[in-house]
């Protein structure tokens, strides 16, 4: 690995790095070199794109059969380019852990997909789309970046329906939307609480139109689990086939990390069980910064933790709190009581009492810490596991007086029948109960306006890369961005570095993939070698309270930095006492799952000291030492007003801290404001 | 509240080896654990005494991925109607026996324990579960109106979610429920219809060479089915079969 690019202590205070009165992560990490290029065109925001599209050069058709392509993950992001490659002609491989491309985890959004189509003319267009965005971002997205999304919006949504996927129609038959997430515009296209699956199976179906075209081959029950890099460049992958065990080499000319995000470091969040950060981190390792790992969303409204045994979580739909009251009783002795049984003067609305204007309807962030300091305090209600009880009241009883079961029922449908399917309780009788679960992260790989990393000839799509949702993601936004990656940004931006391949050709016996696949062998070997006592989820359970408690929706100094302690001597005792079954030429569960969670470790000590170094509340983060006098979060654009991009200096360094300052042409910089 | 349950599981190496049932004792089963949250137990507990766990697929874990599949009871899925990992111990009795296998059908061949190989759906779908539309190559939105009726009745049965389990439940193996469910779909709507006949033929035609059966319209697919989806979704494709075939195809 090359020397990373320092700057010494002047230098440093010179690029801003030791302004203000703080650095709270001194000893953690070493000042980087700022990034100045991020490949972003010049000239007004709405000619940008049009103008890259122009300049990227292209590729001669019958040129594109020999180049190959490999794209790792088949959510939106993947899927999509698969297919949109593969049209073009390109060689493109396709893998996935899933038995069928069709199962990414893009499937389980429920809500719906933003388009600037203004089909209710209601004062929607592209640069409001942009700035509702940036602005949900709390300021901490690439302008450039976010604006080309808010262009190429409109796009996804003629596409998608040209594939068949069935949208909500009016009665005229034309495409509804609805308001989602809090904006003023209804520009949410939904398919019923199923969008995520329907536009999925879109891509999906394209990607295997193209399998039968013969431009795309599929790689199921594959995990990539190491990046190649020869000479700088990303030239393939080792991927290991999860049902011989075969730890297989695959070679191209460029590679795309489509492989989503990495919220499962909670353990218990709303991402699919298998979903995992390894692709990303290996690169990472392999010399791609790693963007704002620590910008994490929270949802407020899931199904609660029933028991040491739960696995995952249920996100519920947001829109219940349109009608639901929020409580928890005011005495502690109440919480294991039937709440029907407890008289109203012994509830506390805590939400209604604090935000008197805004109520049950505060942002997520405020509703999620909100409920965390109550069951904190030791009033929550539901099971109690592990010594506290996580949950709070959703109460519809006002609701349903109002408006009668009838309207109820056909206001929030199937979602009364899956709160009862999960915790077997009628939530026409016994309030709900809600907690607060990780949903989605806003961080992930460094990306240029191109997609491209650090690492030439590696691009990020996705929720792996950081790009597009600052410090927080809009409501229907992260759907949006997985198909404009995948189907009309990174087609485009790709040709331009395929211009000069195909590349040198490389054999499997070249010493930069001989070295991959021996660390990966390694690794594997190492894993089914320890013998030790603790099963790997139970290292995993234990990661996922750390991160949960402290480095979750509140984060201070003392705690970041205690997390990162007990986060070194759990990853410690993980290589020295897990306990792996079974062998390497098999399938082996367990064994997948040590190695994500091995790399979970890691990613999770570097969060922790992304917040450590990030001193101030911005988007769904709230900092302990930056508040207003009223306890609200206070941002520092002064300071923080940059990407915090790190990267990786070796298994015994600390890692190194470059900035991309963050720059405004197209939008002013604003506080939030919701008293 | 808490359960004790006797669980008879198949266990199976690999594709090539012969696989049996075992019987295993899970105690202290609470009954708001999911089925799988159940079985993570029992891994759990079989990884402690250095037993290999019994391999299952699952990834969501909200019933929309498709990943997940066990014959509970002889029942796809279950007792009730949801996916697996939906299912939830509370459906189950205190000293119960429970019989887990993976599913049934010649054309999903197990890869290991619960495991099996679903990728003959992937390639039925090669064969015309699309429409052709290259991106950047759509027309707007709005210029094609679909009626309402139209697009619900595609919907309803776009919910298909790939699991496999008509295919489980059905004494002849036949895949003819998740086909149907697809071509009803893309069937329903203007944009589907220039490769409506060649789209039904090949795909049937993917589907019998995979070694599904054919329908003999029983129904158990549509019992079985999580997403509820109709049994007339074959009546259409066998309609569109027809059609398919008084044109020429």
């Amino acid at each position: 690995m090359d020397m990373p690019d320092t700057v010494s202590a002047a230098e440093a205070s010179a690029s801003g790095f030791l302004d203000g009165d703080y650095d709270d992560a001194a000893g953690y990490y070493t000042p980087g070199t700022p990034l100045v290029d991020t490949k972003a065109p010049e000239g007004p925001i709405a000619e940008r794109w049009q103008n890259r599209k122009f300049e990227a050069r292209l590729v001669n058709p019958s040129n594109r059969r020999k180049l190959s392509i490999i794209i790792v993950g088949t959510g939106l992001a993947g899927a999509s380019a698969a297919a949109t490659l593969g049209e073009a002609g390109y060689n493109v491989k396709s893998f996935c852990y899933q038995d069928s491309p069709r199962r990414a985890h893009s499937i389980a959004a429920q809500g719906g997909i933003n388009a600037a189509k203004n089909y209710k003319e209601d004062g929607d267009s592209v640069h409001r789309l942009f700035y509702d965005t940036v602005k949900g971002g709390d300021y901490r997205s690439r302008e450039s970046n976010v604006y080309r999304l808010a262009e190429v919006s409109t796009n996804i949504i003629d596409q998608c329906v040209a594939q068949g996927v069935p949208f909500a129609r009016e009665y005229g038959g034309l495409l509804d939307n609805r308001s989602f997430g809090g904006v003023q515009v209804s520009r949410t296209f939904y398919a019923r609480g199923q969008t995520g699956q329907q536009l999925l199976i879109g891509a999906y179906q394209a990607l295997e139109r193209q399998v039968a075209a013969g431009t795309v081959s599929t790689y199921t029950r594959h995990e990539m689990l190491e990046l190649i890099t020869v000479d700088g460049k990303a030239r393939g992958i080792i991927a290991r086939d999860m049902v011989t065990g075969a730890v297989e080499t695959h070679l191209a000319d460029v590679v795309v990390l489509a492989s989503g995000g990495y919220g499962n470091v909670f353990y218990l969040s709303t991402n699919a069980m298998g979903c995992n950060v390894t692709a990303a981190w290996r690169a990472h390792r392999k010399g791609a910064y790693m963007a704002n790992p620590c910008y994490t969303q929270i949802h407020p409204t899931c199904i609660p933790v029933s028991g040491s045994h739960q696995s995952k979580l249920t996100l519920m739909s947001e829109s219940l709190r349109n009608d639901g009251r929020i409580w928890v009783p005011k005495n502690q002795a109440d919480c294991d009581k039937d709440p029907r049984d407890i008289p109203e003067e012994d509830r506390d609305y805590y939400l209604e009492r604090i935000y008197p204007s805004f109520g049950n309807l505060v942002p997520r962030d405020i509703a999620s810490r909100a409920a965390k300091n109550v069951c904190d305090e030791g009033r929550g209600v539901g099971p109690e596991v592990d010594g506290v009880r996580r949950g709070v009241y959703l109460d519809f009883s006002a609701a349903i007086e109002r408006l009668g079961k009838k309207g109820i029922t056909e206001k929030y449908d199937n979602l009364f029948d899956m709160y009862e399917r999960i915790t077997g309780e009628n939530p026409f009788e016994v309030p709900m109960r809600i907690y607060p679960a990780v949903h989605y992260v806003m961080g992930g790989l460094w990306v240029d306006y191109d997609l491209q990393s650090t690492i030439p000839g590696l691009f990020v799509t996705g929720e792996a890369n950081f790009s597009d949702h600052g410090a927080n993601r809009l409501g229907a936004s992260a759907l949006m961005q997985g198909l404009a990656d995948g189907y009309f940004v990174l087609p485009h931006t790709i040709r331009d570095y395929l211009a000069d391949g195909p590349f040198e050709e490389i054999t499997e016996d070249h010493p930069a993939v001989v070295e991959a696949r021996e660390s990966v062998k390694g690794r594997i070997d190492h894993f089914l070698s320890v013998n030790g006592t603790r099963s790997v989820d139970s290292y995993h359970r234990e990661l996922g309270n750390i991160m949960w408690e402290y480095c979750g929706m509140e984060r201070t100094e003392t705690g970041l930095k205690k997390a990162i302690d007990l986060i070194r001597s759990l990853k410690d005792d993980f290589y020295r006492n897990v306990k792996v079954l079974g062998g390497a030429q098999t399938l082996n569960q367990s064994l997948e799952k040590a190695g994500r969670v091995a790399d979970f470790f890691e990613l999770g000590e570097l969060m922790c000291i992304d917040a450590l170094n990030r001193r101030e509340s911005c988007g769904g983060h709230f900092r302990g030492e930056s508040q207003t006098e009223d306890g609200e979060a206070l941002r520092h654009d002064d300071e923080y007003a940059y990407v915090a991009a790190w990267e990786w200096a070796g298994e015994d360094s600390i890692p190194v801290l470059h900035k991309e300052d963050l720059v405004y042409t197209a939008i002013e910089m604003k506080q939030r404001s919701y008293k | 509240m808490s359960m004790n349950l006797t669980l008879k599981i198949w266990r199976q190496p690999d594709a090539s080896s012969a696989g049996a049932m075992h019987t295993y004792q899970l105690a202290d089963v609470s009954p708001d654990m999911s089925f799988l949250e159940m079985l993570d137990v029992l891994n759990e507990q079989l990884n402690d005494k250095g037993e290999d766990p019994i391999a299952f697929d699952h990834d969501c874990r909200e019933g929309i991925c498709g990943s997940c599949g066990l014959m509970i009871n002889g029942d796809a899925h279950g007792p009730e109607v949801t996916t697996t990992c939906q299912l939830h111990m509370r459906s189950f009795k205190d000293g119960e026996t429970i019989t887990i296998e993976p599913w049934r059908a010649d054309a999903f061949p197990v890869v290991k324990d619960l495991i099996v190989d679903r990728s003959a759906f992937d390639r039925i779908v090669q064969q015309g579960g699309y429409i052709s539309v290259n991106t950047g190559s759509a027309p707007e939105a709005h210029s094609v109106p679909v009626p309402r009726d139209d697009a619900l009745r595609a919907f309803n049965v776009a919910t298909c979610i790939g699991c496999g389990a008509c295919v489980a439940a059905c004494p002849n193996g036949s895949a003819s429920l998740f086909m149907g469910a697809k071509i009803t779909h893309l069937g329903e709507l203007p944009q589907g219809q220039p490769e409506r006949d060649s789209r039904v033929v090949n795909m049937v035609a993917q589907h019998d060479h995979e070694g599904f059966g054919g329908c003999t319209n029983i129904g158990a697919c549509t019992a079985a089915c999580p997403k509820e989806i109709p049994l007339d979704v074959i009546s259409q494709l066998n309609k569109d079969l027809r059609t398919a075939i008084r044109h020429g195809h």
